[in-house]
């Protein structure tokens, strides 16, 4: 059993929970991530590692409740434990000294890229970040990310706050203005990491984006992560989650994350009623008392 | 007077047991196991122990039943296999065991293989008795991977007194055991009792950790006085033919996986899903292949083929479970291949090209080689298809400890004490041997056992 160390809510539905987890926190490295079971009958869901303490043996992680088990986790409190916690898995970034690199989040990938950002910076990179939201209350760890960077450009859909638009119109700015460009390190929706290798592929600035498959395992076993990048079968889990962006064949990876569609609508209403049944009840308590 | 049939096994109907994930063959009872035990002819020169890869003193333990002694039958057969209530169910006794029984040659060989799950689930209804504990040596003995193979070298082990770790990558032990066999054919509460039995000898099972990843093997090998590697042949296969990613398109271990480990098949009331349609296609014809094609029956496919490129006769599936997936009314597609899958907008498979073959000479595994047959290409609608055409080992741990020398397909390589290159790291089961079975994995365990035992007296 892992236990919620400590938990905070970014945003309505984003939150943050530090886990105790020793031997994950060991040997962590950034661009990696664990799997969890919230409890007995729950599913395994890949999370990354938002950070790591070594020292105190936890884990940050950062999700967005978007179905029932990151609702469910999310309605963990300090004291609580999740029933499963593996990790780390994946291969780790390769950080080096690049020259100047570009970190361009997007939407909850922005927890992803908070550690690699940090070691590309601490590697003596130049690191200029552009992070992007929909609008201004889900734009998340801008302090964060903002200490470890030479430039910070904050872009809003709505343009609620910092500049009005996409990560790609900042990038593109950026790369008309002749800044030279060593690595982009992409991170954030499916689309948005294909707008950005659509964009970097003709001007041959090497471009990194981290894959959000389905996963079970995440060790190699069963191909549900499986992603098509140039031409080849590659597992996720284990080649990845990071891959050269101009290979990935991103249409697929949105199609093969649709595969359960159905499936977990209807664990989420399920879901939502259950627990609105619970708040009825004790409502009804209430009225009586 | 010689009988020369088996007893029959009573079993749920098909028609019924496809609507459930309840076991299909229901034991002997007592009479009839006592029954069968009298067709034996204990014959001396013993050649049904000789069919056993970890050599069951087979006749005795048949005299023990004919003579109502089961807990004798049962400390014969633990003298050699520690997991009877799996293998009795799961091993492929006809070309074992039953193989070399003399019976065949006359009528049918005797039904070791329902006698020895016959006396397994008399000790379980009965209630085991965990042996003392030895005297500690101060020895600690690590083993990666909790399938048949660790296990075994886990008990084993213990019961000699060494102190043993088992480090497992998913949530829970068993290996194959759990994530892949189904519930139908071996019931997760017997796999849940043997591996209590192994609590219970003082073993550590720490699930959650994948060696390799959460700590290295070097870290481990600095921590313990020996290693042993059963990591299994969990990597899938593939068919590299156009539209193997499409969505609906599984693995066998993915299918499995979700199946038997995570429950899905009570979705959702648990919390994974699977989905399948109504035409579900499996490729290939090993016992894997069989569960897939069956656990889609249970799953609601009103068709569930299976397609393979030989003929039945060289199926490596056993024999009962073909003839359980045909009872069930899967349809079989022999000689035939698929060359691609076709799929919709939203990238679901709708469909299936696939050629007929036809079998030429013998190639190295001396099987006669399928060669398609020129312009029989055919299509026919499906919309799920499980690839079963084998696993190989997961270089996940292979790759990560210097000097271990690997085989051609990512195997590691063991003498015949499992010794590998590595001084004081043994290795055994699916990784050593490639995709085996349950009792070859347990019989290298057992080897493997031994070898460190002596390795830590020395
Ligand atoms: C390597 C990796 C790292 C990730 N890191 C983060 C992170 O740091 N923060 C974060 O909020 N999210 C992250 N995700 C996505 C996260 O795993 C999904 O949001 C989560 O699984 C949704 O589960 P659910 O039951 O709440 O929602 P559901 O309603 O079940 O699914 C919503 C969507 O999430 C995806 N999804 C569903 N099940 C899985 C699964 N088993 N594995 C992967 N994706 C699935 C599907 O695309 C699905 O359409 C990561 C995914 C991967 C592969
Ligand atoms: C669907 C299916 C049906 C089968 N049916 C039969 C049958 O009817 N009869 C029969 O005899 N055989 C059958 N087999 C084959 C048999 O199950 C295997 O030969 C046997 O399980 C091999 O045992 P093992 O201990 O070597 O490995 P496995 O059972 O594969 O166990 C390996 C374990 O190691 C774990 N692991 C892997 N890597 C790591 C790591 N880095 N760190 C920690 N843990 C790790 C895995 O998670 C797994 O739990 C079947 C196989 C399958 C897949
Ligand atoms: S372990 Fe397998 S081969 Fe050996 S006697 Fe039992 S069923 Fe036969
Ligand atoms: S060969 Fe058959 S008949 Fe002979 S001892 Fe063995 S089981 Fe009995
Ligand atoms: S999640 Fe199973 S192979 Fe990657």
């Amino acid at each position: 059993m892992y236990k919620v160390i400590e938990k905070e809510i970014l945003h309505e539905n984003l939150v943050k929970m530090e886990i105790e987890a020793p031997l994950v926190a060991k040997s962590a490295k950034p661009g990696q991530f664990i799997i969890l079971r919230v409890d007995e009958k729950g599913e395994r869901i890949p999370l990354t590692i938002a950070d790591f303490d070594r020292k105190k043996g936890t884990v940050t992680i950062i999700f967005l409740e978007v179905g029932k088990t990151t609702k469910k986790l999310g309605t963990l409190e300090v004291g609580d434990c999740i029933e499963s916690f593996t990790g780390p898995l994946g291969e780790p970034s390769d950080i080096r000294k690049y020259g100047t690199t570009i970190c361009v989040g997007g939407g909850v990938g922005i927890a992803c890229l908070y550690p690699i950002a940090r070691a590309l910076k601490e590697k003596g990179n130049r690191v200029i970040s552009i992070l992007g939201a929909r609008t201004k209350s889900l734009l998340i760890m801008e302090k964060e990310i903002g200490k470890y960077s030479d430039e910070l450009i904050v872009v809003t859909d709505d343009g609620s706050k910092g500049r009005k638009g996409f990560v790609s119109d900042a990038l593109k700015e950026l790369i008309d203005k002749g800044v030279k460009v060593d690595l982009v390190m992409a991170i954030g929706p499916v689309i948005m990491m294909k707008v950005i290798s659509d964009l970097t592929k003709p001007y041959g600035i090497k471009t990194l984006v981290s894959l959000n498959p389905i996963m079970v395992d995440g060790t190699g076993m069963c191909g549900s992560c499986r992603v098509t990048v140039n031409g080849e079968i590659k597992f996720a889990c284990v080649d990845g989650p990071e891959f050269d962006g101009h290979g990935v064949d991103f249409d697929n990876l949105m199609l093969r994350n649709n595969r359960f569609r159905e499936e977990e609508g209807i664990a989420l209403k399920r879901y939502m009623e259950e627990q609105w049944q619970c708040i009825g009840m004790g409502k009804k308590h209430g009225d009586k008392a | 007077m010689v009988i020369k049939h088996k007893y029959e096994m009573p079993e749920q109907p098909p028609k019924e047991r496809i609507h459930n994930f309840d076991e299909v063959p229901l034991g002997y009872d007592e009479e009839t196991a006592v029954k069968e035990a009298e067709r034996c002819l204990q014959c001396k020169p013993k050649p049904c122990t000789k069919g056993c890869p970890v050599g069951i003193n087979i006749p005795e333990f048949i005299k023990c039943i004919r003579e109502r002694r089961f807990d004798d039958a049962i400390k014969v057969i633990k003298e050699s296999n520690s997991l009877p209530a799996v293998t009795g169910r799961v091993c492929p006794y006809e070309n074992q065991c039953e193989g070399n029984c003399l019976l065949g040659k006359i009528g049918e060989p005797v039904a070791i293989g329902r006698l020895e799950r016959f006396v397994a689930d008399w000790e379980r209804k009965k209630g085991v008795t965990v042996p003392e504990k030895p005297p500690s040596t101060g020895k600690r003995v690590a083993v990666v991977g909790s399938g048949p193979a660790g296990l075994t070298v886990a008990s084993e082990l213990a019961k000699k007194g060494h102190e043993v770790v088992v480090f497992e990558a998913l949530h829970a032990p068993g290996g194959v055991l759990l994530y892949g066999i189904p519930e139908f054919r071996l019931p997760k509460e017997i796999l849940s009792r043997e591996i209590d039995y192994i609590k219970r000898l003082g073993v550590e099972i720490k699930c959650n950790v994948v060696v390799g990843k959460t700590i290295s093997l070097s870290e481990i090998k600095k921590e313990f006085d020996a290693v042993f590697i059963g990591t299994g042949a969990g990597l899938p296969r593939w068919l590299n033919v156009p539209g193997e990613n499409l969505a609906q398109v599984y693995s066998a271990n993915e299918f499995l996986t979700r199946v038997n480990l995570m429950k899905a098949y009570l979705f959702p009331e648990y919390d994974t899903p699977i989905a399948v349609g109504n035409r579900v296609v499996t490729v290939g014809a090993g016992n894997v292949a069989m569960d897939c094609a069956r656990t889609a029956l249970r799953l609601g496919a009103k068709e569930s083929f299976i397609i393979y490129r030989r003929s039945k006769d060289e199926a490596p599936a056993r024999r009962e479970e073909i003839a359980h997936a045909e009872e069930e009314g899967v349809k079989f597609m022999f000689l035939a291949n698929p060359i691609r899958f076709i799929g919709d907008d939203a990238g679901n498979v709708t469909g299936m090209e696939y050629v007929q073959m036809k079998l030429g000479e013998p190639d190295e595994s001396g099987r006669r080689r399928p060669i398609p047959i020129p312009k029989s290409n055919s299509l026919m609608q499906v919309d799920t298809v499980i690839v079963a055409i084998g696993q190989t080992p997961n270089p996940l741990l292979t790759s990560e400890l210097k000097g271990l020398k690997l085989g051609k397909r990512g195997n590691i390589i063991v003498d015949d004490n499992q010794q590998t290159s590595v001084k004081g790291v043994f290795a055994g089961g699916d990784i050593a041997t490639g995709a085996a079975t349950v009792i070859l994995a347990m019989g290298a365990g057992r080897r493997a056992a031994e070898a460190i035992d002596e390795y830590l007296r020395k």
